[in-house]
């Protein structure tokens, strides 16, 4: 498997020239010849477009009702889906995915979760990283009673089922969206201390952090930017993985009520208004249900391939 | 062995009194009154401060903390203020709803998951390990809740009066009697003894009591009613567990003993169940051990959606009611058991690879 290292013409396992090409460069190949990170990639291209260009899709207004439209329409709570092009009436007006209770455009909605989708995943696992790299460095770096202290306060926060701690947290905090992030994002922290605390402790003791050490580096510069940025990769695929749940969750909060509260186009709390109408407005359940998946599985199959893309065992050929 | 289980006992005790700590911070961080929440927005002065000082909410925060872990340590948990009930007692009650639940979905996923992951990984790059993993990938990505209520109306409503039907939400249909089996077998016990507690915890829980008394109405019913939120909630578990069981087996498969084995002429399936598959067991405890605490989280959802009334959904009530007694026991309960969880798999974990403890 890796034999090729030992051929004077640095191949990598697709035989392609690893000369003055980076790792990132690597990756990126790898990542893109993979079947699953690339239809991962796709999905989450599709998301991205649709969440920047959110206003100029929806055909209507997320929140305004049906019967405050410019102009009003005649439309029932909860119609089925009408679309013009599959022999829908011409003179009904066009809902690709129906309307909801609140004679909402569903589509005009479920557009507009997108943005809020990806800003909750990505807003949350930042928050995350941030503070549980801080953490997990300062535990790793100086070891004995602070790496204690922070280990076993990590250890608490990992002993309570990820989305109990959230409910919790939520309900102290007050429910909304951001209170469900901060929750969300609380109860993320222990899985990159842990992750960055686990590089940190086996970084710090190579020789070029030695040698920082010996040419009189401070601790800041030595921890910060020597051990940190060789720590990235696992940082980088728990991150990806981590806006997968993190966005789970999020939905699961606010499916309770707990997280984004009405109106707020939220997949999650869509789906919890009008879940005790699954049996007579499926649409209104199927179809954001579908949206938090597809969101979900294209963080999990891109975290999935960088795993692998980033494989140190692969990686060392360069 | 001895020195390392005990080694794992002591690392618990900061954490167990940690999670006191958490818990009753959070019940106490709560906005707004639990008097007035109990009592309604109406209670006057005089009627919250008997109710305060009746459930020691009048004292200094560091007694009460106090007076907390001391009734833990005797296995008090406190009241719920909502049902007038200990906590205990509302425990055995919803618990075997949810541990029903949790493991026929935990048993439901080793099922599936391990086989899935053992032929995945034997078929390597065939079709049938990339529809797995593809489905593995999709499962994990699946919103519990979403896919309970979608299985609600495929199996309710659009498969209705065909043999596919099943119920969307309950435990037992309505008519349908529970008794106990311990009462069917004429068996005379004081309410206040042991076996009293354990045999009507076991009776709770529909399954075991059907077929402890010989009902095969009940057990028909039962089951059915248990298919759909059992299946949703194992999606997750039977994903990962056939992801790992696939890549331990991968790992496991490329050994030179596995090619030595090979060598020496025994039969594939000797090889593949014998050689491969019992030392791919390893990894695979800590996932099954983890998930099975994943399981109560998700339950929470699960109960939400199929209405059924375990502790998660007892814990989500508890909160919308801001009864600390529920929230505060039930959460330190939840988390005890999750320690507990780690503790067995680490031992077993320990037990199973001797590296470990050796380290």
């Amino acid at each position: 498997m890796t034999t090729q290292t030992a051929s004077p013409l640095k191949l990598d396992t697709e035989g392609l020239s690893l000369d003055s090409v980076s790792l990132w460069q690597i990756t990126r190949r790898r990542l893109f010849r993979r079947k699953s990170s690339l239809l991962g990639m796709i999905i989450l291209a599709i998301l991205i477009v649709i969440a920047l260009t959110a206003q100029w899709i929806a055909p209507y207004d997320p929140i305004l009702s049906m019967l405050d439209a410019n102009p009003p329409q005649d439309i029932g709570k909860r119609s089925s889906p009408c679309i013009h092009a599959l022999g829908c009436a011409v003179d009904q007006p066009q809902h690709i995915m129906g309307t909801d209770g609140n004679i909402r455009d569903e589509f005009s909605r479920m557009v507009y979760g997108a943005r809020l989708s990806l800003l909750i995943g990505i807003s949350t696992v930042t928050f995350a990283i941030i503070i549980g790299t801080v953490l997990g460095a300062l535990g790793g770096y100086f070891g004995g009673w602070i790496d204690n202290i922070i280990m076993r306060v990590m250890d608490v926060l990992l002993a309570f089922p990820s989305l109990l701690l959230a409910i919790a947290i939520v309900t102290v905090i007050g429910p909304g969206l951001i209170n469900a992030l901060i929750a969300i994002g609380i109860v993320s922290i222990p899985a990159y201390a842990r992750v960055v605390r686990g590089s940190v402790l086996s970084i710090r003791e190579m020789d070029f952090v030695s040698a920082s050490r010996a040419l009189g580096g401070n601790t800041y510069d030595i921890l910060f930017r020597r051990i940190l940025p060789n720590a990235l990769t696992p940082l980088i695929v728990q991150g990806t993985l981590g806006i997968a749940s993190a966005i789970l969750d999020a939905a699961a909060l606010s499916f309770l009520g707990l997280g984004a509260q009405p109106p707020t186009p939220e997949w999650g709390s869509m789906l919890g208004a009008e879940r005790n109408q699954v049996f007579t407005a499926p649409h209104l359940v199927f179809y954001p249900g579908l949206a938090i998946m597809l969101t979900v599985l294209a963080f999990n199959l891109l975290g999935d391939g960088l795993r692998d893309a980033l494989d140190p065992r692969l990686a060392h050929m360069s | 062995m001895a020195t390392y289980i005990l080694r794992r006992l002591l690392l618990s005790i900061p954490v167990l009194f940690g999670i006191l700590f958490a818990t009753f911070a959070l019940a106490r961080l709560i906005p707004g009154d639990p008097c007035r929440a109990m009592l309604g927005e109406k209670a006057t002065k005089v009627v919250c401060d008997e109710f305060n000082h009746r459930h020691g909410l009048d004292r200094p925060i560091p007694i009460q903390f106090g007076v907390y872990v001391n009734e833990i340590a005797h296995g008090d948990f406190g009241n719920s203020f909502r049902y007038s009930k200990p906590i205990t007692e509302l425990l055995m009650e919803r618990l075997p709803t949810t541990l029903e639940l949790s493991i026929s979905a935990l048993l439901i996923s080793i099922f599936i998951g391990i086989p899935l992951g053992v032929i995945a990984a034997v078929r390597h790059n065939s079709w049938v390990d990339v529809i797995t993993m593809m489905w593995a990938n999709v499962g994990v990505s699946m919103p519990v809740f979403w896919l309970g209520l979608m299985l609600a109306y495929i199996f309710a409503l659009a498969l209705k009066d065909t043999f596919f039907q099943l119920p969307p939400s309950g435990r037992l249909s309505p008519g349908i009697i529970t008794v106990p089996f311990f009462e069917t077998w004429a068996m005379q016990l004081s309410e206040d003894s042991f076996a009293f507690t354990i045999f009507d915890f076991v009776s709770r829980m529909n399954i075991p009591n059907a077929i402890l008394s010989g009902n095969g109405e009940l057990l028909k019913d039962a089951v059915t009613h248990l298919i759909l939120p059992a299946f949703a909630l194992s999606t997750i578990p039977t994903a990962l567990i056939a992801r790992m069981t696939r890549s331990a087996m991968l790992e496991v498969l490329g050994q030179d003993y596995i090619r030595t084995a090979r060598a020496k002429g025994l039969v594939r399936r000797a090889v593949i169940m014998k050689h491969a598959f019992r030392n791919a067991l390893l990894p695979l405890a800590t996932v099954i051990g983890l998930s099975l605490g994943g399981l109560l989280g998700g339950a929470v959802l699960t109960e939400t959606v199929f209405n059924l009334s375990g502790v998660g959904r007892i814990l989500y009530d508890g909160i919308t009611a801001r009864d600390y007694g529920i929230i505060q026991g039930f959460t330190v309960v939840i988390a005890i058991f999750f320690v507990a969880l780690n503790l067995i798999v680490d031992i077993s974990y320990a037990y199973l690879d001797p590296r470990i403890r050796l380290n």
